[in-house]
């Protein structure tokens, strides 16, 4: 409390202005300007852009739907991962952490088309399977299906998974675990009682920073997925720069606010059921 | 259960590393091919090095991370500190609109500030976008970041280190600069460097906020892509990847030791 | 009364939020003196310190520092320098530069700052450690450093606050005598910071209790610990018991049930009162032989006493013996007329039920359950 009444570092004033400028003209403007575009047209305001929602509901379902089944594999594929980091001696830990975030150092547009390469009917894949099975073999088709876009989804995110949650779990104090064993707690019941309630942080910021980009990207629906305007952002990728002929901004406006909202309620329900799961944790034991 | 947390873990990282390994090999293909390895030549290296697009964007990147790195640690360092004074619904207000790039999907904050962009530019005949649109959107990307990693620093600093030097007699400016600044560095630095990363790597806000006249390494990138793929990618992305690895060895090599100096 | 104040606080208010944590404090030092604040945490005998020091500034009232009002006098313009509670020694200093950094400000040459750095290092007995990392060093040599570094630039007041507070029990018995004799060799004047009343009562000239942001009584410590104002002063300082009395005239009071001579005056007739009795000033005597009769409770041995709690009338008297007794034993109690202390009734009277014992421990407990520390007692 004293602090806050007490001599400051610096003075806060000053020290805020060019931020609080900044922030205001490129961050709270642009997205006033995206809610503005939303509900206006040629006439003025409208809520005429809003039906280009139901227009692309199917594209705004198969985006949903492909983020959160790429936001739960990468959760499953995360856990064990990140569990054994967390209990592993501090070099391994440090190295460990190295080599998950080594591969996003590789050009992202770069590793994705290297998918390509490894999916496509001409591709490494195949290609192994005709060397073995002769050159009669069927091609596998593996690219261009929900499938691949997942992958691409999973693959490119699945660090950002890994990594929070693995920074939970190393906050979980040791002796805690023993006390639950000593208090007659099997593994499993350790791990569902102990570990997992209280690595809901993590989990949560994992699920935040795989879903957010996943239901966002047009860049993997467009080397992975094939077809046009496959996702909804390419819908609006196309709305804002007319690569397939259209410009029109109020559209692009009116489906980037839909992503914006949809992000919202998932924030909301997640930090939810945080405070659900920190409560109901902590009642367990 | 060791041991098959041990394979799961070895399937998890190669299924992470298989595509950069089919870059770095192919990047040495003698072939055009990506999918068949023909043998070896370092003739695409050869060809990324002729290659005067790639060179330049390179540079254009190099100047746009450096640039808008600098300028977003400065604006985020002092906004952190100003931040660390305040509280109450005052600082989650701030941290709030601090937070909103950080979330905010990377199209929505991208296309967001390109409406800002074209608007604004409609009323100077003959402007475009280029390297001013471009540069103030990895600021404004940017500032977040370092914000996020100067706050903690701060906040685990004892605040009684500055009240301390006032004591001494040291005017607030230079109490600030003689012994906080010290304390945070850390967080300066790695702010810096996360900045100056995250704006080299950017596609996204790039893509929508630069004109034709100034394009970064990764929209050049893109651009070939769309174009019959040319290996030069690879042994672009696989030098580039080899820098960074050096780099990260060398930080990681050096911290423990001055670890040990400490104490 | 009032020559060679150096320091007068005059009519200081001080809230946080809307708590009021200073109410109206009135108070003035004298020059080279050893004064103590002394009160619980969230008391505000830190925001007093700090308000001093130039941290904070009052809400209402006048900082006075040598004849001067200082309000708006910004912290690093103060003669006054501070021990820290945690000492914010800077960490990427050595020790010498930790010393030196006040001298470097003052733009002192290197040869005045080699020597003073050195005298202060002598001072604290750390000479041979210029060059060590603060981190390396203990908490006791971080202490000694912190205070070096105060005392190199010569101040006319040292603030302390609670500086001891981090250190061990045997630690802290040296530290208080080390502070007590730089204070007398440097004759300056200390301004020190305590929850601990033992600490207070062994270093200080003059202790100031304080409690809700108001100071309870000033005096020295033999007339806090023997004349206390009022129950909170009686209760923090030592242990007590305090039971209700009716003063029958001046020099008789009835408590317990008995009349007893006394050896205070100038209360109303009837009036109601606190009476304090020391427990080491009951005199355990035969059943018959004492004024008061009762039933041992309980009995702990402490080394230098026994500690019996001893049940008269449904009360509970603490009492310090020599003489082991036995747990249902009757006993008699005596009570000499100069072991009776009369107190006004205050907002204070009946909240110490049975003997009381100020307990650190108690109030630190309190304290977790507060949840936050409204004295804000730095880091958080």
């Amino acid at each position: 409390m004293s602090k806050s009444s007490s001599v400051s570092i610096g003075n806060q004033k000053t020290n805020l202005v060019p931020f609080s400028a900044w922030m205001v003209v490129f961050v709270l403007v642009p997205i006033a300007l995206v809610v503005w575009f939303a509900f206006t047209g040629v006439d003025g305001f409208t809520f005429s852009n809003l039906k280009w929602i139901y227009v692309y509901k199917s594209t705004l379902w198969l985006s949903v739907k492909l983020a959160f089944i790429a936001t739960v594999i990468s959760l499953v594929l995360a856990y064990p991962i990140a569990y054994s980091m967390s209990r592993a001696s501090e070099k391994v830990q440090r190295n460990a952490t190295l080599f998950i975030m080594l591969p996003m150092w590789m050009n992202f547009l770069v590793r994705t088309y290297a998918w390509m390469t490894i999916l496509e009917d001409t591709g490494l894949i195949n290609s192994v399977l005709k060397a073995i099975f002769g050159a009669d073999f069927q091609s596998l088709s593996l690219i261009n299906n929900h499938g691949s876009v997942v992958l691409g989804m999973v693959y490119n995110y699945l660090p950002y998974m890994i990594l929070p949650i693995y920074t939970a779990l190393t906050k979980i104090d040791g002796s805690l675990l023993e006390a639950a064993r000593d208090l007659g707690a099997r593994g499993h019941q350790v791990l569902a009682r102990v570990i997992l309630p209280m690595s809901v942080p993590g989990i949560i910021s994992g699920i935040t920073m795989v879903f957010i980009p996943s239901i966002s990207t047009f860049i993997i629906s467009k080397i992975l997925g094939g077809g046009k305007d496959y996702l909804v952002g390419d819908l609006i990728e196309d709305y804002f720069l007319g690569n397939s002929g259209v410009v029109n901004y109020n559209i692009g406006a009116a489906l980037s606010l839909v992503i914006m909202i949809l992000i919202l309620i998932a924030t909301f329900l997640m930090n939810h059921f945080d405070k659900d799961a920190k409560t109901n944790g902590g009642g367990v034991i | 259960m060791k041991t098959l947390l041990k394979i799961y873990n070895f399937l998890i990282v190669a299924f992470l590393y298989l595509p950069i390994f089919v870059i770095l090999i192919f990047s040495f293909n003698s072939g055009t091919s990506r999918a068949k390895f023909e043998g070896f030549s370092l003739q695409w290296y050869q060809e990324l090095f002729a290659d005067e697009l790639i060179l330049r964007s390179l540079y254009y990147s190099v100047i746009i991370a450096v640039l808008s790195a600098v300028i977003a640690t400065v604006i985020g360092t002092m906004a952190a500190v100003g931040i660390n004074s305040l509280r109450g619904w005052k600082k989650s207000a701030f941290l709030s609109v601090n937070n909103i790039p950080v979330v905010n999907p990377e199209i929505v904050t991208a296309i967001s500030m390109m409406i800002l962009f074209v608007f604004v530019l409609s009323y100077f005949n003959g402007m475009e976008m280029g390297f001013g649109t471009l540069l103030i959107a990895h600021i404004t990307f940017n500032i977040p970041y370092v914000v996020l990693s100067v706050l903690p620093k701060l906040r685990g600093m004892d605040q009684n280190i500055y009240h301390a030097a006032l004591d001494l007699g040291c005017p607030p400016a230079k109490a600030f600069l003689k012994v906080v600044i010290p304390q945070i560095m850390p967080g300066i630095i790695s702010g810096l460097i996360m900045a100056f990363t995250l704006s080299l790597d950017d596609f996204v806000i790039s893509y929508f906020n630069s004109g034709a006249s100034f394009q970064t390494l990764p929209i050049t990138i893109y651009s070939m892509t769309k174009k019959p793929y040319s290996l030069k990618l690879n042994a672009l992305s696989t030098l580039l990847f080899a820098v960074v690895l050096v780099l990260m060895l060398a930080v990681n090599i050096k911290k423990p030791k001055n670890k040990k100096a400490k104490s | 009364m009032k020559e060679n104040v150096i320091i007068d606080l005059k009519n200081i208010t001080k809230s946080f939020d809307g708590d009021l944590i200073l109410d109206n404090i009135n108070l003035y030092i004298r020059d080279k003196e050893f004064i103590t604040l002394l009160g619980p945490s969230g008391c505000g005998k830190t925001t007093t310190l700090r308000i001093i020091a130039g941290f904070l500034e009052p809400d209402g009232g006048d900082v006075v520092f040598a004849g001067k009002v200082i309000n708006k006098v910004p912290a690093h313009k103060r003669q006054v320098n501070t021990i820290f509670q945690r000492y914010a020694l800077f960490p990427h200093l050595d020790v010498y530069e930790n010393i030196a950094f006040g001298l470097r400000v003052m733009k002192k040459n290197e040869k005045q700052i080699k020597q003073k750095v050195e005298e202060m290092l002598a001072l604290v007995n750390l000479r041979g450690f210029e060059r060590r990392n603060i981190e390396s060093l203990s908490g006791g040599q971080q202490q000694r450093v912190a205070i070096a570094r105060a005392l190199a630039v010569d101040p006319k007041v040292l603030l302390l606050d609670e500086p001891l507070g981090a250190l061990d029990l045997k630690l802290r018995k040296d530290m208080q005598v080390e502070l007590k004799s730089i204070q007398k060799r440097m004759g300056i004047t200390f301004i020190y910071v305590t929850h601990d009343q033992e600490e207070a009562l062994s270093m200080s000239d003059t202790i100031v209790v304080m409690d809700g942001g108001k100071i309870q009584q000033i005096g020295t410590p033999t007339d806090v610990y023997n004349e206390p104002k009022n129950a909170f002063v009686a209760d923090f300082i030592g242990e007590s018991n305090i039971v209700d009395g009716i003063m029958k005239k001046d020099r008789v009071v009835e408590f317990s049930g008995h009349v007893f001579d006394c050896l205070d005056g100038g209360f109303n007739e009837n009036e109601a009162v606190d009476v304090v009795v020391r427990p080491e000033d009951v005199e355990v005597v035969a059943v018959g032989n004492g004024m008061l009769t009762g039933t041992v409770t309980s009995v702990t041995f402490k080394g230098v006493h026994y500690e019996i709690i001893v049940d008269i009338g449904g009360f509970l008297w603490m009492i310090q013996s020599t003489d082991v007794q036995n747990v249902g034993d009757r006993i008699g109690l005596k009570i000499d007329p100069d072991a009776i202390h009369i107190m006004k009734k205050s907002e204070y009277s009946g909240m110490f039920g049975d003997f009381s014992s100020y307990s650190e421990e108690f109030d630190e407990l309190s304290d977790v359950n507060a949840g936050i520390d409204t004295e804000g007692e730095e880091n958080e």
